[in-house]
């Protein structure tokens, strides 16, 4: 099946990993903002968890004012370049333009919101300018993810002196480390992440993880703390033979691939289980990292699968194959080697998912890889006094983003249990903001 | 079968579509091109006395990703040798007998006049054409728009030319000017077998916002243009039926003005042109696009039973009035067919900023189709003008079709309106919304 060769050098890796969303160039995206229709109280706006204004930004690109169009974008959303070629635009913005009502190709607003970015980050034009001198409070941010960043970016221009504590070496959370190489180069993540540090002038402490109580006292002396840390590694399965080397986390793998590119190591016959956006990209990453095969198992069936069909069509666009009502009920593995994955049918009666009885049969391997959900940082979140989470883990926030314990807010993946980069890029924005109220107005209120 | 061949004015020419003097004719060479794509005559680059052009010499106007919506020049007539012209003309009259070519001429005195039409005369010319609208560079010296603004100058050129011409002369008339009856009259007062209009009208197509100089720039400097294509064609249109509604004027009428498809062909036919020239069509796409006008041309002639082109010529003059010929009593509202509706709320914004605040969004925000209330709507077309689906919004009728009352009858009459909530006819105020409201309602809820 293979349609990717193996790469072997970093030129190979970026063919089997080219960007699927490319970035126009000046007539392109002077051609497709022309078509933009202007559209009264636009629905691509509501559809915009950040709320861009889109076609204004849109007609900023058609008449050549393309800081104005960037300003426009980054004042909704600090991660603008990113999610212009990250975020899910089929179901948000361009799942909403009116031309598809009209069954005319939906305007490219991410690839035009990306053209825009690119231009004011590669020229380095500086858009915003923090006050001058800091009005004397302090906020921390745990985790420099797009929640975290975002929320800095926004308390830099209200006047916080903000420090970001980051585990990692480098910014940005998944957005470099999670997020499919096709979609977003290493190079274009950290170029946005510098170009906003240097105009927002926060401090991020790399490889600083939070983790213990003395930790959290000490970051307890500033006003303020927002907590950005998504989620964490996958979660296990609970069967036999899962801890051997070849079966491996999906954000693991793809962490690694993110970092090594052509030098991650990959099977011959890769078996991604899991049936979400994560467990489709890893089937895509294998793929494209030249496995001979790739199959996506998953326990329910195709129709079922949480994962974007377009993200699906992709994967199966790079070779991977679906197989779908089963279960793995063993990972076949000897101490050198996996050889297969033992599973089981599964058919869903009454809605309810149940074993075939007498189905086993065994898929041969030589890697499988685990999507089958992130953990939650549970024992570290519960280091934090009164810091309350609901039934699936997730730390509660009122509307207002601020957690049961008032000095900490919250925001992106570690509230929602896992969306999007945009998501948690709106979050940090408005959580900055309500800080601000909480440690300006009236603190009684809350 | 439609038959496109006309007679204008004595000038045979296999098809009403005439290349306008521009540099598409500047040259034998381009005119047999052009004839052999399709086109039925050319009216030749406007020969005269010698000039020198400037270099960067034209500019645009463009819509969004539209290109050349509008154009605009600053160059004189033709700078080549008019013996070459000459030799070129009867050339190509060798090739293409039954085409017409025109010589369009731009000179100053009686004596030049008469040495010119002789001149081209023997060289075989079909027809003249006077130029006397070239609105930059050639009125300076007195001539062009100079002559066309001044009917009295005008008729004296037309009757010198016409003491020695012996082919149909057609006079080119200037838009630059806000009664453009008057040239026309004096050309045909001074003997003209026909006119043609429009040439270009006076512009500055676009300031060089970087080095404060408007287009084209000609070492660090500009001047004011001539302006033509698409954006011009309704004032050519206006201009043309100005001149073929006015009484007592006879003479067949060439139009010119921003025609590019066989629809813009029969619009100006309809509105009394018996043939039409085209020039900066012709400049953007080149002389292949006759194909399309003849062919759409023919197709509507045959779909409307028409036999030839006199047939359809003025056509649309009649129901061409005065505004107080106009039946106050006609009523039409917009209607809006919500399974074409796409939700894109620019009907609404119109309406709500622009026109009568006679369109309401839905209160269920899920719903981004709008509505008219009626009670409201003046019917002014604005919705259906900004709706980016075809047919979506169409404006229907709501009087009974039996009355009829116009200001004119109402000042014969006696009974115009004293107040401003005149009931006869039309004028009754509709609702409006409080000042204040502005403020209050982001967005309009009636209903
Ligand atoms: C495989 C995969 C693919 C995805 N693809 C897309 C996509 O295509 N488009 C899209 O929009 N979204 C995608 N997402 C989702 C998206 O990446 C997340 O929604 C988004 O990154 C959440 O941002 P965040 O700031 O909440 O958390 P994160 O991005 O997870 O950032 C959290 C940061 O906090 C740090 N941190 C954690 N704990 C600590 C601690 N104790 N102390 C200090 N620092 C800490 C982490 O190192 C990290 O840098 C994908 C997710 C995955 C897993
Ligand atoms: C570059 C240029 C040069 C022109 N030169 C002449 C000319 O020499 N004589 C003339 O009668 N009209 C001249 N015109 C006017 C055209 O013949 C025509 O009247 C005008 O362009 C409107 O037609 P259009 O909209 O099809 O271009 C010129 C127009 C252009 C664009
Ligand atoms: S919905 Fe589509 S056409 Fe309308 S403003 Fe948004 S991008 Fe433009
Ligand atoms: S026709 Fe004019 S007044 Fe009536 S709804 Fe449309 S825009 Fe409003
Ligand atoms: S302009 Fe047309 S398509 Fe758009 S909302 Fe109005 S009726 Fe619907």
């Amino acid at each position: 099946m293979s349609e990717y060769k193996i790469p072997t050098t970093e030129t190979e890796f970026e063919a089997n990993f080219s960007a699927k969303k490319p970035l126009m160039d000046k007539n392109e995206a002077f051609y497709e903002s022309s078509r933009c229709l202007f559209c009264y109280d636009a629905p691509c706006i509501k559809a915009c968890p950040t709320s861009i204004d889109i076609p204004l930004f849109i007609r900023q690109i058609n008449t050549n004012n393309l800081d104005g169009a960037a300003k426009t974008i980054y004042d909704s959303n600090y991660f603008g370049h990113s999610c212009g070629q990250v975020c899910p635009t089929d179901v948000l913005c361009e799942g909403a333009c009116v031309y598809n009502h009209q069954d005319v190709k939906a305007i490219e607003i991410g690839r035009l919101q990306a053209h825009a970015t690119n231009h004011v980050i590669q020229n380095d034009k500086k858009l915003y300018t923090v006050p001058e001198k800091t009005n004397g409070k302090k906020v921390a941010i745990i985790g420099s993810g797009a929640a975290g960043i975002a929320c800095a970016c926004e308390l830099r221009m209200l006047g916080y002196t903000v420090d970001v504590y980051e585990a990692k070496e480098k910014p940005s959370g998944l957005t470099i480390y999670g997020i499919a190489p096709y979609k977003l180069t290493n190079q274009a993540v950290l170029d946005e992440m510098n170009y906003l540090q240097k105009q927002f002038g926060y401090t991020i402490k790399y490889n600083s993880p939070i983790h213990s109580q003395a930790d959290i006292l000490k970051l307890e002396e500033y006003d303020a703390i927002f907590i950005g840390i998504g989620l964490g590694n996958t979660s296990t399965l609970g069967i036999k033979g899962e801890n051997h080397a070849d079966c491996i986390g999906a954000t693991e793998f793809i962490e690694v691939l993110r970092m090594q590119h052509h030098k991650t190591k990959v099977g011959k016959k890769v078996i991604v289980l899991g049936g979400g956006n994560t467990a489709i990209d890893a089937a895509s990453e294998a793929a494209r990292m030249g496995a001979e095969k790739v199959i996506l198992a998953y326990r329910r069936s195709k129709e079922e699968m949480s994962g974007y069909d377009f993200e699906y069509d992709l994967a199966k666009k790079s070779g991977a194959v679906g197989l779908f009502n089963v279960a793995p009920v063993e990972i076949i593995a000897s101490a050198e080697k996996i050889t297969g994955v033992k599973f089981v049918k599964m058919q869903t009666v009454n809605s309810k998912l149940e074993v075939i009885k007498d189905s086993e049969f065994i898929e041969e391997c030589d890697m499988v890889i685990r999507a089958t959900g992130q953990l939650k940082q549970v024992g570290f979140l519960n280091l934090i006094t009164d810091l309350k989470l609901d039934d699936k883990d997730r730390v509660i926030v009122n509307s207002k983003f601020q957690t049961t314990n008032p000095k900490y807010f919250a925001g992106g993946d570690v509230i929602n249990g896992g969306k999007e980069v945009v998501n948690a890029a709106a979050d940090g924005k408005v959580a900055a903001r309500e800080i601000h109220l909480m440690l300006t107005v009236d603190f009684k209120e809350f | 079968m439609a038959n496109l061949s006309v007679n204008f004015a004595g000038i045979k020419s296999p098809n009403p579509f005439w290349l306008a003097s521009a540099p598409p004719t500047n040259s034998g060479y381009q005119i047999m091109k052009a004839f052999d794509a399709g086109w039925g005559g050319a009216v030749w680059k406007t020969l005269g006395v010698p000039v020198i052009n400037v270099s960067s010499r034209y500019g645009a106007l463009n819509y969004r990703d539209t290109r050349m919506m509008g154009f605009n020049n600053i160059e004189l007539i033709t700078d080549r040798p008019l013996k070459d012209n000459l030799r070129e003309i009867e050339e190509v009259k060798k090739y293409f007998p039954n085409n017409a070519v025109i010589a369009s001429l731009m000179v100053e005195t009686r004596e030049q006049w008469h040495q010119i039409v002789k001149d081209v005369e023997n060289a075989g010319a079909d027809g003249i054409e006077l130029n006397f609208g070239c609105p930059h560079g050639m009125c300076e010296r007195g001539m062009g728009s100079a002559v066309g603004q001044d009917p009295v100058v005008l008729q004296t050129i037309v009757s010198w030319v016409m003491e020695v011409a012996k082919i149909p002369v057609i006079v080119k008339l200037t838009p630059n000017i806000s009664h453009i009856q008057d040239p026309a009259n004096a050309a045909q007062a001074g003997g003209a077998n026909a006119v043609s209009l429009i040439n270009t009208i006076q512009s500055v197509i676009n300031v060089d916002i970087d080095n404060f100089v408007p287009t084209p720039m000609v070492d660090g400097k500009s001047t004011n243009g001539g302006y033509c294509g698409p954006a011009v064609k309704p004032i050519a249109l206006n201009m043309v039926k100005n001149v073929a509604l006015e009484p007592g004027f006879k003479l067949p009428i060439s139009g010119i003005g921003g025609v590019e498809n066989w629809k813009d062909a029969v619009e100006f036919v309809l509105m009394g042109s018996s043939t039409v020239q085209v020039c900066t069509a012709a400049m953007h796409y080149g002389f292949g696009i006759i194909r399309e006008i003849t062919s759409g041309f023919e197709r509507y002639m045959d779909e409307k039973g028409f036999k030839t082109v006199d047939e359809m010529v003025g056509k649309a003059l009649p129901q061409t009035k005065h505004w107080e010929e106009l039946n106050l009593k006609y009523k039409v509202v917009a209607e809006i067919n919500e399974d074409k509706c796409i939700g894109c709320q620019l009907c609404y914004i119109a309406c709500e900023d622009g026109a009568h605040q006679a369109i309401g969004l839905s209160s269920d925000a899920d719903n981004r189709k709008p509505h008219i209330i009626e009670e409201n709507c003046v019917g002014c077309n604005l919705c259906s003008l900004v709706c980016p689906v075809e047919n979506c919004i169409t404006m229907v009728r709501r009087d009974d079709g039996k009355q009829h009352l116009t200001w004119k009858e109402r000042t014969e009459q006696g009974t115009i309106p004293t107040t401003f909530n005149d009931e006869l006819a039309g004028g009754l105020h509709h609702w409006v919304p409080e000042p204040a409201d502005a403020l209050k309602n982001k967005t309009l809820q009636k209903n």
